[in-house]
């Protein structure tokens, strides 16, 4: 989530009078649930077709049936879901991509709807139009295409012009799409090696010492930790390590024996207790002091 | 005691203390994304709304005070998930099925009213101005009706033929089902154009609405001038009735966009469109259901009944249905 600060996120004020954010999601997540979802509709068409096939009892009302359940298959398929699943259908569930009512209140079934059958005008009928344009207006076939591909063009783009990522249907029914990730809880870095013997052998730092850095590095610390264990996240503990030793002025001979991933385990608790106290205080120091050479 | 030199941050005991309302909530959640919240027993879904509250006033203080970013990240998304699951579409897909069928979609054709009535101006003036152009002259059929969607009904076809086209006894009845269901499928798409084409302004809906008006004007002026008007009418209404509501019904939707993007009224036009649009999906799902009925009707009863009193009956018992339903189903007592 921090590292997508940038995107654009929508508020959403809860009856319970606490704002929520909720992120936008991309484009591409958008098209790929989108897919992710066309793939299941056709693979369902598929199963059927290729076993009638195989027992040879296809024959031409099997098109017709296709029209038919083909139309409603995918009339039926978005709003179920969406209603049934919380404004979730599997390609958005895949992606963890939510429906939800701009205006915070809860997503009705009206919406639902209205989001849904706007997808017809805005991909179904121009695709018609420019894949089979005879059988729609027989003796219009040129311009009509040329319009067909501006129209199925402008509404492709649409979400792309807007910051909210709307296509036609979320502007006619008030719907975003969001992101709503299922994060796991990540340990507490501060309470490692959870027994009093760790805490009480922690290293001791002055208020001098936990004065110098702000929440900024706080939580780039707290990066560092938590890729430890990664490739390369080692050699990265050392070196952090290394210059906070440096800036706060201990002497290294003072901490021989003490591996660096302890120390900066150490550091963290600390300087994390002594930030929020402030905090609590209602100061607040989003990084080190300007003056600071380094 | 600890020593006040390295005292635990303060939010690692804010956690411990409710870590465990945090994970009872998270597999509550797990559970009701999965399978829904019907499948939950009573007692833990009466704590749902318990849970989500105290996760929100947890995300409060992590906000004001808590710096370390992985819990205030699970936060976020745990409360976004719950206020999901609190405020999502509660009702079952009966309840809402039921709902639309007693009370939202009357009422939706209640409120549209001004929206309607300009649809079905807009039709019935396509099917006089064509009726009259064709009567005057024959020939000018053609620019009415498609080749491939007239099916032999045309001026250069003889009385007797026209007349078979109207009383035709198909062999296929297996085909029956078929053909209705493509019935279905393309007045369905009339119906879907409509109403997306009320984003573009509503004229192309005014003018979707007055040619299909006009198609069926010029049939009407054709069989008129056979002397087939009252074999006509039986072959039309019995179904059409249902039908052409429903193109109306789809219009009137298309209008409602329009009504809501070129006169916003107080609001912001995108507000205003959002509000007319969930109107307007009400009306065109109405508007699908409606058309599927006539296919069925198209396609089963009028090829098998052949008898006129029988089908002007029962168009005659679809407008009461229609009138009735429209008028008077889902009013609120007061």
């Amino acid at each position: 989530m921090s590292a997508r600060a940038a995107n654009v996120e929508l508020r959403i004020d809860t009856p319970e009078g606490v704002p929520l954010q909720f992120e936008i999601a991309s484009v591409g997540e958008r098209v790929s649930a989108f897919l992710v979802d066309v793939l299941l509709l056709l693979l369902a068409w598929l199963l059927p077709t290729v076993t009638l096939w195989l027992t040879g009892a296809i024959g031409a009302w099997w098109i017709s049936c296709s029209v038919l359940l083909g139309f409603v298959a995918w009339t039926c398929y978005f709003p179920f879901f969406e209603l049934r699943w919380h404004g979730a259908t599997p390609g958005k569930r895949r992606l963890q991509l939510r429906v939800v009512s701009a205006d915070g209140g809860p997503l009705t079934a009206e919406a639902v709807l209205a989001r849904n059958f706007t997808r017809h005008f805005e991909l179904v009928l121009p695709l018609a139009f420019l894949a089979a344009p005879a059988h729609i207006a027989p003796g219009h076939a040129a311009w009509l295409q040329w319009l067909a591909g501006a129209w199925l063009l402008l509404l492709l783009l649409l979400p792309i012009c807007n910051r909210a990522r709307m296509r036609a249907g979320d502007f006619v029914a008030g719907t975003r799409v969001v992101l709503a990730p299922r994060l796991l809880l990540l340990p507490d870095l501060a309470r490692h090696r959870d027994s009093d013997a760790a805490a009480a052998a922690r290293l001791p730092f002055t208020r001098a010492q936990l004065e110098v850095y702000g929440i900024y590095e706080l939580q780039v610390l707290e990066e560092v930790l938590r890729r430890a264990g990664e490739p390369g996240g080692g050699d990265a503990v050392t070196a952090v390590a290394e210059r906070i030793k440096n800036k706060l002025g201990i002497d290294a001979r003072s901490l021989v024996g003490v591996p660096a991933i302890r120390f900066l385990h150490d550091f963290y608790t600390a300087q994390r207790s002594h930030l929020e106290q402030h905090l609590l205080l209602g100061r607040r120091r989003e990084r080190r002091r300007a003056a600071d050479p380094r | 005691m600890r020593a006040p030199a390295d005292p635990e941050p303060w939010t690692t005991a804010f956690r411990r203390e409710r870590e465990a309302a945090w994970h009872e909530l998270e597999t509550m959640l797990r559970t009701i994304e999965r399978a829904g919240a019907r499948t939950l027993p009573e007692a833990a879904l009466a704590r749902l709304p318990v849970l989500y509250r105290a996760a929100l006033s947890s995300l409060t203080v992590a906000r004001a005070t808590c710096l370390d970013l992985a819990l205030l990240d699970y936060l976020e998304a745990l409360t976004a998930r719950a206020w999901l699951a609190v405020y999502g579409p509660q009702r079952s897909g009966r309840a809402v099925a039921w709902q639309f069928v007693a009370a939202g979609l009357p009422r939706a054709v209640r409120a549209a009213g001004p929206q309607l009535l300009v649809a079905a101006v807009a039709l019935l003036l396509g099917h006089g101005v064509a009726q009259v152009l064709v009567a005057g002259d024959l020939s000018r059929y053609w620019y009415f009706v498609d080749e491939h969607l007239a099916g032999g009904r045309d001026p250069t076809a003889t009385t007797a033929e026209l007349r078979a086209t109207l009383f035709d006894t198909d062999q296929h009845s297996s085909m029956l089902a078929a053909f209705a269901a493509f019935l279905f499928s393309n007045n369905a798409q009339v119906a879907l154009l409509a109403f997306g084409l009320g984003l573009l302004a509503g004229v192309p809906v005014l003018l979707l609405m007055f040619s299909n008006g006009m198609t069926l004007g010029a049939m009407t002026a054709l069989f008129h001038d056979r002397g087939l008007a009252v074999e006509w009418w039986s072959w039309i209404l019995p179904h059409g009735l249902t039908e052409i509501t429903a193109v109306v019904l789809a219009g009137g939707a298309g209008l409602l966009l329009t009504d809501a993007l070129l006169f916003p009224g107080r609001c912001a036009r995108l507000q205003a469109l959002a509000r007319r649009g969930r109107h307007a999906g009400t009306l065109v799902l109405g508007a699908l259901t409606m058309l599927f009925l006539a296919g069925v009707l198209e396609g089963v009863f009028r090829q098998r009944v052949h008898d006129q009193t029988v089908r002007y009956l029962v168009a005659a018992a679809t407008a009461v249905l229609w009138v009735a339903y429209f008028g008077f189903a889902g009013r609120r007592r007061s």
